[in-house]
């Protein structure tokens, strides 16, 4: 029996595929959140140092991790559709790009936050916080430059572009606190081990666990809606229950 | 267990709710944002139904 593996390489099987998968990472999402916080305010000791200012360090740092990650998916989507201009891989970057702004927007909210109270400012322009600042802009960015383009493939392949030569900015974050003098403290998990109380580390996993998920299940919901959109014309799509049924009906 | 203190966070209440309370508008906000999207592209394929009387 052959096995077609990229069965789910287009719109028309993977919308249906991606519905069905929601359910499955929403939900323990929002139970490792529960989880992770539960662990984070409940069981996690109070810092020597930072008091009880610490605990912002459970949103911050799987925050930044995600909007990281997050843009090379997008980055890595936006190659393949440039690449083998398959339609879905661009609609994938698309539908990253707006999650992944967010969770920028978070990490550096929770930062200049976390920053005031410890280290005595909101804002520096140090390495590591401009450059996550030119993440976020860099999503904005790739956003707007889709949505100014009139030709949706056209779009997708000006995005990509972005998308990929912004790339070169992940490593710089993550190296800054290595490469240069920095405000923002230097890597507490190393290959090596980490010094973080048990668990400190345990909540801290566990919400990053839960935002993966979140992520995912989101992106899903809203590749299906890009997916809508950008079929609209098609036969497959009108034929679809949700689009059939007559006005009033819910879906 | 003594809430006021919970809530208090030593002094840092300002801090720590300001963070995660953002965070969850946040994640509340791109939901509905997902969800509005999705009616509406359904709202705009059944209205081109309507239109041409017929499916495309």
């Amino acid at each position: 029996m052959a096995i077609n593996w990229f069965k789910y390489s287009a719109p028309t099987t993977f919308y249906g595929l991606a519905g069905k998968l929601i359910p499955f990472f929403a939900w323990p999402a929002a139970i490792f959140f529960a989880i992770g916080l539960y662990i984070g305010f409940f069981v996690a000791p109070t810092d020597a140092t930072q008091s009880e200012a610490y605990r912002i360090i459970f949103l911050h740092v799987p925050a930044s991790i995600l909007s990281m990650f997050i843009y090379l998916i997008m980055a890595g989507y936006a190659a393949l559709g440039l690449i083998f201009k398959t339609r879905l891989s661009s609609m994938m970057a698309q539908a990253l790009a707006p999650t992944g702004a967010l969770f920028a927007f978070i990490s550096l909210w929770s930062g200049a936050l976390w920053g005031k109270p410890m280290w005595g400012a909101w804002w520096v322009w140090d390495a590591r916080l401009t450059s996550e600042l030119i993440l976020l802009f860099l999503y904005l960015g790739y956003i707007a430059l889709h949505a100014s383009i009139e030709d949706v493939r056209r779009a997708d392949r000006a995005s990509a572009l972005l998308a990929i030569v912004g790339s070169v900015n992940v490593p710089i974050i993550y190296f800054s606190v290595k490469w240069w003098n920095t405000l923002h403290q230097g890597a507490t998990i190393k290959m090596t081990g980490t010094s973080m109380h048990i668990a400190m580390q345990q909540a801290m996993f566990a919400v990053l666990a839960a935002c993966w998920l979140y992520v995912i299940a989101v992106t899903l919901a809203r590749v299906r809606s890009i997916i809508l959109e950008r079929e609209a014309n098609t036969q497959w799509v009108n034929d679809l229950p949700e689009v059939k049924q007559i006005d009033g009906g819910r879906s | 267990m003594n809430w006021g203190e919970f809530f208090a966070m030593n002094g840092y209440a300002f801090y720590v709710w300001g963070s995660y309370g953002v965070a969850l508008l946040v994640f509340a906000i791109e939901i509905l944002l997902v969800r509005n999207r999705r009616k509406q592209a359904l709202r705009n394929l059944r209205l081109m139904r309507d239109e041409t009387g017929e499916t495309a």
